[in-house]
């Protein structure tokens, strides 16, 4: 066995109350794809930014070629060899590719030169970019394609890869693992953090699973199914989540009819003309590339954004479109935002407090407008005991729950006021795989109760397993609609980049006006 | 090297009650270097400015006395604060809540009843609910930026008060001074305290102060306040009306403003004069901060502030100190005041440069 290109020794760092990293050990051969796996808060993102030199570790060393190093900020870790492409894109808007790649580099260089070199690397790796566009222009995966060629411009030998699958198409998705699988035959090395079991066994050679902050096993994910490598990283048998197949023939509770919207902010994406129905009972699913006016359209049906005519949104057939959130909620609608601090929690209030956040109208709240404190922490108990939330009680702050336990928390809150109508945000985004099954079964059960229920993601394996339809929503348009059963991962992803014209017309017959 | 503040992860409860009290001895310790660099005995000085006013029952009923408008001024200042409105008008909604009332006391002249003291305060809680409709409406229907336009309409009506008794207002008899004619009895606030000035006013603001902490603590719309101060994108998800907050902000804290004007003018001035308020409304505004926005920390800090009007007069006429040293106190009490609130929350981190741009 040859030399580890990065090693990492009983790397541990403490923050106040949390052991985020604990002895973690770690080695990564060269020109290996090593998948770093592991739940939400399991201490991924620390040990990245460690080795990335943003976070200093209280112990431990890192190894580079067997050497020693200390890696003080992320200049230095650029200079040893070490790339790292984030969730979250750091590209200015308003310069061209070339000229924001120019900025990550921090040697003197010439434009001209480097320009060319660009247009080397995106030949060479399958990363088709043109140098000279501006950054605004360019999709999700051409973005993530320019941070990619920022890396590589500067010739490194590990490549760390943050949940770069989150926001790509099952095409580009394909794409980006061909560009991969091409760096590590040329001896890169590539550090791939994620949650996505499949692909972690498509693509990766070995794998660290943290749980916890500590290491809980290395293995070769293509030596273990899904299941297994679930349950090293939630440490316990894998929950499944039961539906009964149902007939969806109850009448429709929430439609829209043509709803267009101008986006309020102007780097969002209008809503153009969105046709859909959800029946009593029926879970359906819309599907999509962030940025493709999924905001647009929750808050339209929440009624934060307010459409231009009353009947573009219907509840039980009445027009509620230009009517305040509160009288919407009045009517049925229940809604899970896509924010859960600061718009579905208030962070510095307690769970009892945010229990009355949205249940004001049931009960809580006296005729002459006093709160009825007994009734509204009997609620947020019954919330904590029913869906399993993780708090230092009922008085802790919101922001003190972690991710995943707070949008059981605010899911709870959401489903137990019955609601005719529930509308969800990417529900189990970034939340762990225990959460994300307890939230589908509540999801199901929901429905089976006979609500109707509209979940918009952009996980598809979610989609497919909760949903009794799927559509796709592109550029502010809609897709039809198919009967989850109809349809399958390909079709779904072919739509997401916005092929479905010649769909529209094959089904139009089945979808009601 | 560079300081850099860097949040804490866990901000102490006993700290943050505890703040309000280190910034109260830092401005003590900042006057005695203050009063020894200006060649007084720092003790003396000290004595004079926080103890000597309350050594007698006739300086205790001043002391109520100065507290109460800042009381009613701070107290409906704080619901707009948590929700995250600015209304830095009080000063000028307690003018117009002097002006309101005490022009129902000047109608009413020479005709009066039991009825007129009532309506002298409903007037000036109106008028001051009034004037701090004004920047409300502002904001809400054209976005205005509510401090700006709040503080511009207090100078409109001081100006205002100013025309007043310069001009139509102005006492027939009173050898042409700028001066209203003396209230009648019935326009006054009655005497609480034989000996002393102090007057039923204060008793109206320890009322107000119970409301409003009944109000924000165990009411729907007070909830609603704070939700949409600390999270605005929550209370517009839940299908709060920010535009009502904002209303709701506006009236409380200018009728409650109106209500000290014509609490302060018909308790212990009498008449209207072209200054009816040594900046109660301003201070205010201190007040509130430095009672954490909480009713009963506001009554504390009302007590603190009301103590620095009368230590500066105290000094002035004991020491021949000029009277702006209540200003340089109020100044440095928010100062440290606020600056303890920043590391509570912060610490500060000395980092060395980065070496890249």
């Amino acid at each position: 066995m040859s030399t580890s290109q990065l090693e990492l020794k009983g790397i541990t760092k403490q923050y106040p109350g949390v052991l985020a990293n604990d002895a973690i050990d770690l080695a990564i051969l060269p020109g290996e794809v090593h998948a770093l796996l592991g739940e939400n808060g399991a201490g991924k993102s620390t040990l990245v930014k460690i080795i990335y030199g943003v976070v200093r570790a209280d112990a431990g060393e890192i190894l580079w070629n067997g050497a020693p190093v200390h890696i003080a900020n992320p200049s230095q870790a650029r200079a040893l060899g070490i790339g790292m492409v984030f969730q979250h894109f750091n590209l200015f808007d308003t310069l061209t590719v070339a000229e924001n790649i120019s900025l990550g580099i921090d040697e003197a260089h010439d434009l001209k030169v480097l320009t060319s070199e660009i247009e080397e690397i995106s030949e060479r790796y399958g990363l088709p970019i043109n140098p000279h566009q501006h950054v605004h222009a360019l999709s999700v995966g051409e973005r993530q394609r320019v941070e990619i060629i920022r890396c590589l411009v500067q010739d490194p030998k590990v490549l760390i890869m943050d949940e770069p699958t989150s926001v790509l198409t099952p095409q580009e998705v394909e794409k980006l693992f061909e560009t991969l699988q091409r760096l590590s035959s040329e001896g890169c090395s590539i550090l791939y953090i994620s949650h996505k079991l499949e692909e972690i066994q498509v693509l990766c050679d070995s794998a660290t699973v943290l749980r916890g902050g500590k290491v809980t096993a290395h293995c070769t994910p293509r030596e273990e199914t899904p299941k297994s490598l679930a349950e090293m990283m939630i440490g316990s048998e894998l929950p499944v989540c039961k539906r009964d197949g149902r007939a969806l023939e109850g009448e429709t509770q929430l439609s829209l009819h043509g709803l267009a919207i101008p986006s309020p902010d102007p780097h969002g994406t209008d809503l153009n003309g969105i046709d859909l129905t959800v029946r009593k009972g029926e879970v359906l699913g819309i599907a999509g590339v962030a940025g493709n006016g999924q905001k647009e359209l929750l808050a339209a049906i929440n009624g934060e954004l307010i459409s231009p005519r009353s009947d573009m949104i219907r509840i039980d057939g009445e027009g509620v479109a230009t009517v305040s959130p509160a009288r919407r909620r009045a009517r049925g609608l229940a809604f899970v935002p896509e924010e859960r601090l600061g718009r579905g929690a208030v962070p510095e209030m307690s769970l009892a407090n945010n229990a009355l956040l949205t249940s004001y109208q049931h009960e809580m709240v006296s005729p002459q407008g006093f709160i009825d404190f007994g009734h509204m922490r009997d609620y947020a108990t019954r919330i904590r005991k029913n869906f399993d939330v993780r708090s230092d009680g009922i008085d802790a702050e919101a922001k003190s729950l972690s991710g995943g336990n707070l949008q059981k928390f605010i899911i709870g809150r959401e489903i137990m006021l019955e609601p005719k109508i529930l509308v969800l945000g990417h529900p189990t985004w970034g939340v762990d795989v225990g959460a994300a099954t307890i939230i589908h079964q509540a999801i199901i059960d929901l429905a089976s109760r006979g609500a109707s229920v509209l979940v918009v993601s952009e996980d598809l394996d979610e989609l497919f397993e909760i949903c009794d339809s799927i559509a796709v929503i592109s550029e502010g348009r809609l897709s039809p609609v198919r009967p989850t059963s109809e349809t399958n991962v390909e079709e779904i992803g072919r739509w997401m980049s916005g092929q479905f014209a010649d769909a529209t017309q094959e089904v139009h017959h089945a979808a009601p006006a | 090297m560079l300081l850099r503040l860097e949040p804490r992860q866990t901000s102490s409860k006993w700290m943050q009650y505890a703040t309000p009290l280190i910034a109260a001895a830092l401005t003590v310790i900042t006057g005695v270097i203050l009063f020894t660099a200006l060649g007084r005995d720092p003790f003396l000085a000290l004595y004079t400015f926080f103890v000597r006013p309350l050594t007698s029952v006739y300086g205790i009923g001043e002391w109520a006395i100065k507290a109460t408008p800042l009381l009613l001024c701070a107290v409906g200042l704080s619901v707009g604060f948590r929700g995250n409105v600015w209304n830095i008008g009080a000063e000028g909604q307690l003018t117009m809540g002097a002006i309101c009332g005490g022009g129902v006391a000047l109608a009413f002249w020479g005709n009066e009843g039991i009825w007129l003291l009532p309506l002298m305060l409903i007037a000036g809680a109106a008028g001051g609910l009034a004037w701090g409709a004004i920047p409300a409406i502002l904001k809400n229907r054209f976005n205005a930026n509510e401090i700006l336009t709040s503080l511009m309409l207090t100078y409109v009506a001081i100006q205002f008060l100013g025309y007043l008794v310069h001009g139509p207002w102005r006492d027939p008899d009173g050898f042409n001074f700028p001066e209203t004619r003396l209230f009648n009895d019935y326009g006054l606030m009655p005497v609480l305290v034989e000996g002393t000035r102090l007057h039923a006013g204060v008793i109206l603001a320890v009322i107000v102060t119970i409301i409003v902490w009944i109000f924000m603590s165990r009411t729907f719309q007070g909830f609603k306040v704070q939700v949409a101060g600390q999270a605005p994108a929550a209370a517009a998800y839940a299908g709060y009306s920010q535009k009502g907050v904002v209303l709701l902000s506006f009236l409380v804290s200018g009728a409650l403003a109106g209500l000290a004007g014509i609490s302060e003018v018909s308790g212990t001035i009498g008449q209207l004069q072209p200054v009816v308020s040594p900046g109660y409304g301003f201070a205010a505004i201190i007040v509130a901060f430095l009672g954490r926005l909480h009713p009963f920390g506001i009554v504390l800090a009302s007590l603190l502030m009301s103590l620095m009007y009368l230590g500066g007069e105290s000094l002035q006429i004991n020491l021949n100190l000029p009277l702006a040293v209540t200003g340089v106190f109020q100044g440095l009490l928010l100062f440290f005041v606020l600056g303890s609130e920043v590391l509570v929350r912060y610490r500060i981190k000395l980092t060395a440069t980065p070496k890249e741009a």
